[in-house]
C-alpha cells in the first residue's frame, strides 16, 4: 500500500537554507519522523502565510505533501513561538546552540522521541528564569545519552576500577573517565597519547547527577561560575571530538560571553 | 565526465557550465539560455557580455556605507539633499533599493553585508559592524535605524547592535514589525501579532 499523499507532524524548525527566488529548505525535528527536510515555497515573500509559523526555534504543527525528493510544506500552525527566546540575544544564542547540536548528532529520518521531548523541554526551560548554563549542560549530557555516546563516569574506562573521589581525568577518545594511574601510564606511553582533561571531584559528581537525574532534581543545583566553566569545557571537548568539527554557535556564545561579562545587559 | 554534455561542441558546453553555476539555474535552464543566445543576434550577446564585465570592473563598495557603487563615495553618501544625521542599517544592498523605492526615507545607509547567524558560523567580525562603529564615533549622527530583516538572524543582529550602540548615546530605532499590507489576520503568526498589538498606534 502506498503512503498517503499528505501527512501532518509536529515539528521544531532547527535550520533553514535559501532555495531559489523565494523558497527555503527547512530542517525540521519531529517526534516520530526524526530529522526531516522539507521545502517551504514562497516563504521569503513578505505576504507568505507560512513564514511566521516556520521561523527558526518555532514549535509548529506542519502539513506536508509528499514529493519525489523532498516533501513540500503546505500548511503550518504555530504551537509555541517561544517569543522570549527570540527577544533576548543570549537566549537566542543558547537555543540555536541546542538546535545545532540536534542537527549535527542526528541523521535524517531516525525517530528519537525522547530527544524531541528533550529539545522541547530545553526550549521551555530557557524561556524561564534560571541557570541557563545548567540547562545547557543538562541538555548536552542527556543528548549524549540519547544518541549513544553516554560517557562512562563511574568506572575508569581503562582498568575498570571504580573511581576514587579524587581528581580524575576525562578522555574524549575513550568516551569516559580515566583514573590517575591509567592517565599517568597513558601519558608516559609515548606515541599518540590521547588528550585528557582533569576533572574535579565536584565536577564529576555534577556530571553524574546530570546524567542520571530528572531535570527537577538537577534544577536545584547551584553551580559556582568556576565549576560551570569546568563542566562546559569538558562537555565541549567531548562533543567536538565526537563531531570531529567545531560547533559554530559555541564559538558565538564565547564571543558573546566575552563581550558582556555583565549578565544584566 | 558528464555524459549529457558529450554530443555538443566545446564552446557550447562551456557556456552551459557557466550558466549552471549561477544561483537558481539548473542544467536544463542553462541549456535553454545557451541555445537562446546561440540564435539571438550577435549584438545582444555582446551587450550581455559587456554588461557582465562592466559590473565586475566598475562596481566597488562605497568606503563610507559599503553600498555597491560606481563612484566612491556613492551617490547617497555624497548627496546634499539627504539628511546626514540619520543612518539606516540594512543587511544587503538590495534592501536599500526597496527602501529607496518608498521615497519616504531621506537619510544615509550602512550595509552590513550579512546578518549574525551563530549556526552558520557568521559572527560579528564577519559583517561590517566594526566599520559602522567607527563611522558612528565622533560623528554628528543622532539616529540609527535598525532595518535588519525581521527574522531570527536579523533580530539577533539588531539586538547585538543595540548592545554596542546604546553606550554611545545615539537614538536607536527599529523598523516596526507587524502585519504586512494585503494579508489576512487569521494567517498571522503569534510573534507578528504580538508585535503588532504591542506596537499599535493612535488611528
Amino acid at each position: 500500500m502506498s503512503k498517503p499523499r499528505n501527512h501532518q507532524t509536529e515539528a521544531i524548525v532547527i535550520k533553514k537554507t535559501k532555495l531559489g527566488e523565494a523558497d527555503r529548505i527547512l530542517t525540521l525535528y519531529t517526534p516520530h519522523l526524526g530529522k526531516i527536510q522539507a521545502v517551504a515555497k514562497g516563504i521569503r515573500r513578505p505576504r507568505s502565510k507560512l513564514a511566521g509559523h516556520l521561523e527558526l526555534l518555532t514549535h509548529s504543527q506542519v502539513s506536508l505533501a509528499r514529493g519525489r525528493n523532498l516533501d513540500t510544506i503546505i500548511g503550518s500552525q504555530t504551537i509555541n513561538s517561544f517569543l522570549p527566546l527570540k527577544s533576548d540575544l543570549q537566549l537566542t544564542s543558547y537555543a540555536l546552540y541546542t538546535t545545532e547540536l540536534i542537527n549535527q548528532f542526528n541523521a535524517d529520518h531516525i525517530e528519537n522521541y525522547p530527544l524531541f521531548q528533550l529539545l522541547l523541554d530545553t526550549m521551555h526551560r530557557l524561556c524561564q528564569a534560571g541557570d541557563n548554563e545548567l540547562v545547557l549542560r543538562y541538555f548536552e549530557i542527556q543528548l549524549l545519552n540519547q544518541v549513544g555516546y553516554r560517557p562512562q563516569l563511574h568506572h575508569c574506562v581503562s582498568c575498570r576500577s571504580t573511581l576514587e573521589p579524587i581528581i580524575n581525568s576525562f578522555c574524549p577518545s575513550a568516551g569516559g573517565m580515566l583514573c590517575p594511574s591509567c592517565c599517568q601510564s597513558l601519558a608516559s606511553g609515548g606515541q599518540s597519547q590521547p588528550l585528557t582533561y582533569s576533572l574535579s571531584v565536584n565536577g564529576l559528581k555534577v556530571l553524574r547527577l546530570l546524567q542520571n537525574s530528572a531535570y527537577n532534581t538537577v534544577s536545584r543545583l547551584r553551580l559556582t561560575s568556576e565549576l560551570s566553566r569546568e563542566l562546559e569545557g569538558v562537555t565541549r571537548h567531548y562533543i567536538r571530538y565526537l563531531l570531529e568539527r567545531e560547533v559554530k554557535s559555541a564559538a558565538w556564545l564565547n564571543t558573546l560571553n566575552r563581550f558582556a561579562p555583565n549578565p544584566n545587559i | 565526465m558528464n555524459e549529457g554534455l558529450a554530443p555538443t561542441t566545446e564552446a557550447i558546453n562551456k557556456l552551459i557550465q557557466e550558466f549552471n553555476r549561477l544561483p537558481g539555474i539548473g542544467p536544463k535552464s542553462a541549456q535553454r539560455l545557451t541555445y537562446y543566445l546561440l540564435r539571438a543576434p550577435e549584438e545582444q550577446a555582446r551587450l550581455l557580455a559587456e554588461a557582465i564585465l562592466s559590473v565586475k570592473q566598475k562596481i566597488t563598495l562605497c568606503s563610507i556605507c559599503f553600498n555597491v557603487t560606481e563612484s566612491d563615495p556613492c551617490l547617497i553618501c555624497r548627496s546634499n539633499q539627504r539628511d546626514w544625521s540619520k543612518i539606516c542599517i540594512v543587511e544587503q544592498p538590495q534592501d536599500i533599493l526597496a527602501l529607496e523605492h518608498t521615497r519616504i526615507y531621506d537619510g544615509l545607509y550602512h550595509v552590513l553585508h550579512g546578518a549574525i547567524s551563530p549556526t552558520e558560523g557568521v559572527g560579528a567580525d564577519d559583517i561590517r559592524i566594526k566599520e559602522l562603529l567607527k563611522r558612528l564615533q565622533g560623528s554628528s549622527i543622532d539616529e540609527v535605524i535598525l532595518a535588519t530583516n525581521p527574522n531570527l538572524e536579523g533580530e539577533a543582529t539588531a539586538m547585538y547592535l543595540n548592545k554596542l550602540i546604546l553606550p554611545l548615546g545615539i537614538r536607536l530605532t527599529r523598523l516596526a514589525r507587524g502585519l504586512p499590507f494585503g494579508t489576512e489576520l487569521e494567517y498571522a503568526d503569534d510573534v507578528t501579532l504580538t508585535r503588532a498589538i504591542e506596537g499599535r498606534q493612535e488611528f
